[in-house]
């Protein structure tokens, strides 16, 4: 085992246990704490992939802006722990879990089916070669209209946040 | 670097995005709701990276560029609607909009 593969698998553990922590957390809050634990350890894996770049913008886009976003609003409207309704009960949840089980399943069939069995021996995705493939013919238009969803989106966001929408 | 890192973290987005798909159907928090699409988005991409170290090909590097930008405006927009809900019935429980249901 070399440093690698131990730094990739206590990622992954840490990745899978704040994955649970933010689905069973009753309060918002921590589950938005454990999801930037999650973030972060999703960004060490990427970085053992050989994804520098996005292993970068992986901590500043998500973990930073995205989840900042998400705890501003948890705090700007004082957001209380969920609480139990009448019907709770322990069928429903494992009709739920049963149900995500069944996702699982196929998607390990594909995966099982279609695993690649090898690994490229020469890789670079630092930001000069990923930068390339962005701005070249085939990527530009997509990219351009990527910033009129933005202004889109930030258009959109003010006008339903409106005090009188 | 050997293939079975690879598997093993196709495996690890297999299993965020179903513990991500739970946190949808079992959750009624608007907002935790929200962060478990968030927590399956990043399951996608996990799975783009591992796919494109395998192939030694960046343009799943590229796709995980867009669906990032995606998932930023996704949340901008979500959010504000948020706003608007709690602002609207003062509360978060996705269980009270029922509005467009049939």
């Amino acid at each position: 085992m070399n440093i690698d593969a131990v730094t990739f698998y206590v990622a992954a553990a840490l990745a899978l246990v704040s994955a649970i922590v933010v689905v069973a957390q009753r309060n918002p809050i921590y589950s938005a704490f454990a999801l930037i634990v999650t973030l972060c350890s999703l960004s060490a894996i990427y970085g053992i992939l050989g994804a520098s770049f996005v292993a970068i913008l992986q901590v500043v886009v998500y973990a930073g802006a995205i989840m900042v976003l998400f705890l501003f609003v948890l705090m700007l409207l004082n957001v209380r722990p969920e609480e139990r309704f009448a019907g709770e009960s322990l069928r429903f949840k494992l009709l739920g879990v049963g149900l995500a089980g069944l996702l699982a399943a196929q998607v390990a069939y594909v995966l099982w089916r279609f695993a690649p069995s090898g690994v490229a021996a020469v890789f670079d995705a630092s930001s000069r070669p990923v930068a390339r493939i962005l701005f070249s013919p085939q990527y530009l238009y997509v990219f351009e209209a990527t910033s009129i969803l933005i202004l889109a989106a930030l258009v959109g966001s003010v006008a339903l946040a409106r005090k009188d929408a | 670097m050997t293939p079975d890192i690879i598997k093993h973290a196709l495996l690890l987005s297999m299993a965020l995005f179903a513990i991500g798909a739970v946190g949808v159907f079992l959750r009624r928090n608007i907002i935790t709701i929200f962060m478990c699409v968030e927590l399956m988005l990043n399951a996608v991409n996990l799975s783009f990276i591992a796919f494109s170290r395998s192939l030694g090909t960046l343009d799943a590097q590229v796709l995980v560029f867009f669906v990032l930008t995606v998932a930023a405006a996704e949340a901008a927009v979500g959010l504000a609607i948020v706003i608007s809900m709690q602002r609207h019935r003062s509360t978060l429980d996705v269980d009270t909009f029922s509005l467009l249901k049939w």
